[in-house]
This record gives structure tokens, sequence and C-alpha cells, in this order.
């Protein structure tokens, strides 16, 4: 009777192929018990993530992530980082093996609603653009009919390239990459006579360029790129932790508290808005499920969204990305960062 | 203890203890348990698609995709299904594969033969091509032949060119192509009936002249009007037919046939890296016939060529098939690999792309499969038909 044996091993061992988590359980309870987050990035996108000469990972999102971790652990090193294909991005999400997808991910109406997946905040403002090479003489994307242009499949710019072609009559041609590095080779070898992706993109592009100086962005925006949070649908917790992260690091740029002076702040700051961010007084951390001095961990470990805007993409950094006058400003200075009340 | 299943013995023998139904019984077992663990992975993927709010269908595929693919040899739009990217993808998917199966396998054999050369600096040469390229991984040597030789080829502008027919730069290979007033089928149809027409006045003059040992004259007639209605055929389609001839057009050329790059790089690596294997499959097979055959091809005087092509090969070949028939499919599924250098095909303009526009992730990983299965399969199955027929038939 081996065979019966044999049948019964392979239907057990089917059985316990029900891998998935029990989606009762929610992301917060399931991220305490694993001891880190898992946060769901690209392989690089110099200012946004990027591996540092020491191995360590740096940019804007990984600090976002940090954030979430300090946040919830107190300590921004519990968080594991996984690189992924933009193709895997969503995937890795709805299978539960990444908590938050933070990769420069464009909010758009198909990804919201068919994707799984719940967007949460904007955290940089950007557009598709074009960069091409000077000696091309080229000074406008309208400039541009019939030419090549590289991109990275999977992408928003993918398809927006493909509208602005033909609204404008443009017959470009597209070719697809599916790894940034095999992309830029291609253009920087001279495959393609434009490389299309959002502008910070763009600038780190050309600021890794054997020579930055021949390649021009054009002037033109031709899509509103709007990089966002996103989390597995339909959990509201660990959404709130992940939205309200975030919150707390643009409060404290309003409020003038960042990584230097919070110790202070918290010891001796009047001012009760403050008081109730830093978790001084109030019960703030409650609803959320996270502990008492979560904001001051955040902003302790990570800084407030100015720090982590000048530390990544900032004038100073790999990208020179201006911030007065942006998007990216805060709303008091004319710009869309706009933290919902503390209390 | 054996029974046999004819005996009717005793009450003790159950349905178990009678070698026929029990090997039903058993099939009937095992088919139910995997059709069981198939529904048990549907259902709780579909459960689990439930609960994250989306639904498991093939309606998207009617919705317009919205986006460019870079080569398509069927015409192609953004505007145009999912459907459409489908059969694009299918379609440059079989083109590239076919190329490096029909190349690579004369490359193959040719290397193969070589291998067993008596001239050392030829064998040895031969064994060191097939060693290097079957132990580079195929994916690095895409790659190498993509950002190494063909992006560094010249920009359009400075293109290498044969007169003003052909040009080669780094975007691709473009080539004047004939094109036609009259639609390619009718051409066809043209064509063909004119080898038709010329093949049977042979035949039935050969019958004629086996018949009565003279030639007719009604031969002679046919062959002057064939002649007449040949000249007219040349005539007319001379006149349908127009050069395409490309030329240089702001950033790009326009006319004539394009092929990209990537399409040239994936072909050159795959069917470098295919030959390799089927070179050794070759040298397997010829090695399999015993030596002597060689010596008595040999000693009846046969030239080298002669006594390949006559005796060593057809029986080298039965050996051949079986590993020959596995690296035909290998090439198919290699050529996934080619979305590393942006060559459209099936993975990377449906199971990329399309994926990350509609999130129908299981959906479009079934129709992948399905191609993917189906082809192998069809390859399979031809190439044992073919298998069959070369086996020694014994009566």
């Amino acid at each position: 009777m081996n065979k019966f044996t044999m049948a019964l091993a392979a239907t057990t061992t089917l059985l316990a192929a029900n891998t998935y988590a029990d989606d009762n359980v929610s992301t917060l309870s399931a991220v305490k018990d694993r001891g880190y987050v898992s946060c769901v990035i690209g392989n690089s996108f110099p200012g946004f993530y990027s591996l540092n000469k020491a191995g360590e990972w740096q940019g804007m999102d990984i600090d976002m992530c940090r954030g979430v971790a300090s946040a919830v652990f107190g300590d921004a090193s519990k968080v594991k980082f996984l690189p992924v294909q933009w193709a895997q991005s969503f995937t890795s999400i709805k299978s539960g093996k990444g908590d938050i997808l933070s990769k420069g991910m464009t909010w758009t109406l198909s990804r919201d609603t068919q994707q799984g997946l719940d967007f949460l905040d904007t955290y940089f403002y950007d557009g598709q653009g074009f960069m091409v090479r000077k000696d091309l003489g080229v000074k406008s994307v309208k400039e541009l009919k019939g030419a090549t242009v590289c991109v990275l499949t999977g992408t928003s710019s993918e398809l927006n390239i493909a509208d602005y072609s033909r609204a404008n009559n443009l017959d470009i041609r597209t070719v697809v990459f599916d790894d940034s590095s095999v992309r830029n080779t291609a253009f920087f070898n001279n495959n393609c006579d434009a490389l299309t992706n959002d502008k910070s993109g763009l600038a780190a592009q050309r600021s890794a360029a054997p020579n930055p100086s021949d390649y021009v962005i054009l002037p033109e925006t031709i899509s509103k790129e709007a990089l966002s949070f996103a989390v597995k649908q339909n959990d509201s917790e660990w959404a709130n932790v992940v939205k309200w992260t975030f919150a707390a690091m643009i409060a404290a740029e309003e409020f003038g508290v960042n990584s230097q002076n919070v110790e202070k702040m918290r010891a001796d700051s009047q001012s009760p808005v403050i008081r109730r961010l830093l978790g001084v007084e109030g019960d703030l951390n409650n609803g959320l499920g996270l502990p008492q001095d979560w904001a001051y961990q955040v902003i302790k470990n990570v800084g407030n969204y100015g720090e982590v805007y000048e530390r990544n993409v900032g004038p100073n950094s790999v990208l020179g990305l201006d911030r007065e006058g942006t998007l990216n400003a805060l709303w008091t200075h004319g710009g869309l960062m706009y933290a919902k009340s503390f209390r | 203890m054996i029974q046999s299943s004819t005996s009717k013995s005793s009450n003790r023998t159950g349905l178990l203890n009678n070698d026929a139904s029990r090997a039903v019984i058993l099939q009937a077992v095992v088919l139910l348990l995997a059709l069981f663990g198939l529904w048990f992975l549907f259902a709780n993927a579909s459960e689990n698609l439930n609960r994250l709010g989306m639904t498991f269908g093939f309606d998207f595929l009617q919705v317009t995709a919205g986006f460019n693919i870079s080569w398509s040899l069927i015409p192609y739009d953004p505007s145009m299904s999912y459907w459409r990217v489908f059969f694009v993808g299918i379609v440059n998917t079989l083109v590239l594969s076919f190329c490096v199966i029909v190349v690579g396998t004369i490359i193959g054999t040719v290397v193969g033969i070589l291998r067993l050369s008596d001239n050392p600096l030829v064998s040895q040469l031969a064994r060191w091509y097939v060693e290097i390229v079957r132990n580079v991984p195929l994916l690095i040597q895409i790659i190498f032949w993509f950002t190494v030789v063909f992006s560094t080829l010249p920009a359009p502008r400075q293109s290498y060119h044969l007169g003003e027919w052909l040009f080669l730069n780094n975007r691709g290979l473009y080539v004047t192509t004939l094109q036609s007033a009259v639609s390619w089928g009718w051409v066809l149809l043209l064509v063909a009936a004119l080898i038709i027409a010329l093949y049977g006045l042979f035949r039935w003059s050969k019958s004629y002249y086996t018949l009565s040992g003279s030639r007719s004259t009604g031969f002679y007639i046919g062959l002057l009007f064939w002649a007449l209605f040949a000249c007219w055929a040349l005539w007319f389609l001379v006149n349908a037919m127009t050069l395409s001839v490309p030329s240089l057009q702001g950033f790009n050329f326009s006319g004539g046939a394009f092929l990209p790059a990537s399409f040239g790089a994936a072909f050159v690596a795959m069917t470098v890296y295919r030959s390799a294997a089927i070179a050794e499959t070759v040298r397997a097979g010829m090695q399999s016939i015993d030596r002597g055959q060689h010596e008595a091809a040999f000693t009846i005087g046969f030239s080298r060529v002669q006594s390949l092509r006559l005796i060593l090969i057809p029986q080298a070949i039965r050996a051949i098939i079986p590993p020959m028939t596995n690296s035909w499919l290998t090439s198919v599924k290699d050529s996934s690999l080619a979305v590393a250098i942006g060559f459209p095909e099936l993975v990377s303009v449906f199971m990329q792309t399309s994926m990350n526009q509609t999130g129908r992730a299981i959906e479009i990983i079934f129709m992948v499969m399905g191609f993917y299965i189906f082809i192998s399969l069809l390859i399979s199955y031809l190439l044992n038909k073919y298998n069959d027929s070369v086996q020694y038939k014994v009566r």
C-alpha cells in the first residue's frame, strides 16, 4: 500500500501549503510579533533609496520606513528593506511579504482601486519629464517627433508617455526595460534619444552620468506624479500608524521641532500642541496602539520632514532639488505639505 | 501471492486484491487528490482575493491597453485591447524562438560534428567554444551582447550602411523591403501556380517518356505556354511591386523593415548558447554509433561528407532527437529572458506591463503559463512523431 501512503503524504503537504497569514490578524500586531517592519522598496533610486558606501540603505523612502519603525518600536533600526522590481511591487504587499510600499510609487486611481492597496499620504510631489543629450539641440518635448525613448516597465511613466504621444501626435517609440541600470546604460550608450522618468529621478540619473553636463532635462512636465505610501487594503489600524507617523514629521517642522532640539522641547516646551505631539500630555497614542512617546522617537531618530528632505533630495544632496516655492514646501510657504491636527 | 485477474476466487477477494481493479481505483484516487489540490489552491486564492475586494475574471482583456509596444510584427497601437497585447507578445516570442531554433540547430550540428574531427586544432576549438558558452549563464550573455556589442554601434546618423538599402545602427537594423500593390496572398498564389504548373508538366512528360520512349510535342507546346504565362506574371509583379527604402527622417529611419537591437542581441546570445547545447547533443549522438560504421563507410570509398550524410547522421538522429526536443523547448522558454534588454516579448508586454496596469496577476500568469505549456506540448508532439518515423522498423 505504498502508493496510498504517498497519496496521503501529498494531501497533508497540500493542506500545509496554505501559507497565507490569517488576515484577521492586523498588520500592526503582526509587525509587533515579528519584531521589525518590512518595507518594500526598489533596487536603486538615488535620493529615495540607494545603498551608500557602507552598504546601508539611505534616502527619503528609507527614512519614512525608519520613521514607522521608530514609532512602533522606538528603534529606527528595526526595519528590513525588500528591494523588488516594479512589476512585483503590488504582489509583495498583497501577499503580506511587505507591510509598507515606499518606493517612489505614484498614486493613481487604478492602483488605488484595483491592486488591493490603500494609498495614504503623498510625501513628494513630482512630475514626469524628459532628459536628452545636449548635442541633439532639442529645446522642447514637442520636438521629439519619432524619437525613441527609454522607460522602466510597470511605472506610470510608461503609460503617460503613450498618452502624451497620442495626444500630441508625436509617434514616440518606447523601449521598455525592467531594470533601471540596464535602461540607464542603454540611454548613456545613445540607444535612445531620450530618457523619461519623474523629474527627481532624472536629476538622480543625470548626477550618475559619466558626464552630467552633456545632458539637459527638458522644461515640460507632462504628468502629475504624487509619490505616496501604500499599505494593504482594508487595514485601517496599520494605515493610521503610517499616516500619523508622516503627519508627525510635518507637524514637527511646523512647530519648529527637529532632531536636535526635540530632547529640549520635550523637557521645557510650554506649548500644549508640542506637549501633546511629543507625548508629554494627552493620550493621542492610545487610539494608534503605539507607545506614549512614539512621535518623539520618530523625530529623534529620523527628524522632521524638512530634515528628511534636506538630507536626501535637498540642494546639498545628490539630487540638488530646491524646496522653496515647490509643492513640497510646507503649506505655510506655499506648498502642499500640511499636517492634520494633533488633538 | 499472485492472483490471475481472471480467477473468480472466494469472497475474500475484494476489489483491492485484484490487479486490474486495484490499478483503476488507485488512479481514480490519485486523480481525485490532484483535482482536490487544484480546487483547494484555486479556492484559497479566490478567497484571499475576495478579502482584498478583488474578483477573478478575464473581462479586463477587452480593456484598452493604453501603452506603447516598441516592436510588433502584427499591427498594434495603444488604443487596442489587452487581448491584442497578449497576441503581440506571443508573436514576438515565437519569432525570436523560431529564429534561434533554426540557426542554433544548424550551427550546433556543425560544431558537434567538428568536435569529432580528426584535426586536433578544429576539435579543440569546437570543444572550447562549447565549454565556454555552456558555462556562462544565458542572462549574462544576453546583457553582454546588448550592452557591449549592439549598443556600442554608431548612432542613427552615423549608421553603417550598404548603399541606400540597409542601415545598421544602435537602434537596430533597417532593410529595404518590397511593397506590393496587390495583397501578398495573390502574389503567393501566382508563384505557387507557376511552380505547380511546371512540376505537373514535367511529371506528365516523364511518365509519357517512360511509356513511349520519346518526348511528346505536347511537352514543348506546354513549355512554351508556361514561359508566356511566366513572362506575364513577372511583368505583372514587377509593376505591382515598389521598393520601400529606409530613410533618416528626424530622429529615426522610416520606411523599410526594422529589427530592433534588442532582438539582435537576444537572437545572437540565445543562438550561441543553444548551439553549444545542441553541439553536445549531436556529438553524443554521433559517438553512440558503432565504430565499425565509420570504417565500413570508409572502406567502400565514401568521402567523409558522404559517409556523414548517408550513413552516420541517419543513424545518429535516433539518439539525437529526444534531447534535441528538450533543447528546442528550452529555447522557447529562454526567450523570456529577453525582457532584460527591452525586447517586447510575452513576459515583458503581458506579465510585466499589463500585469502592473491591471493587477490581474493570477489570470495573466495562467494565460502565460498556458501558452508556454501549449507550445511545449506542440513541439514535443511534432518531434516525437518525427522520432517515431526515424526509428528502426521492426516488423
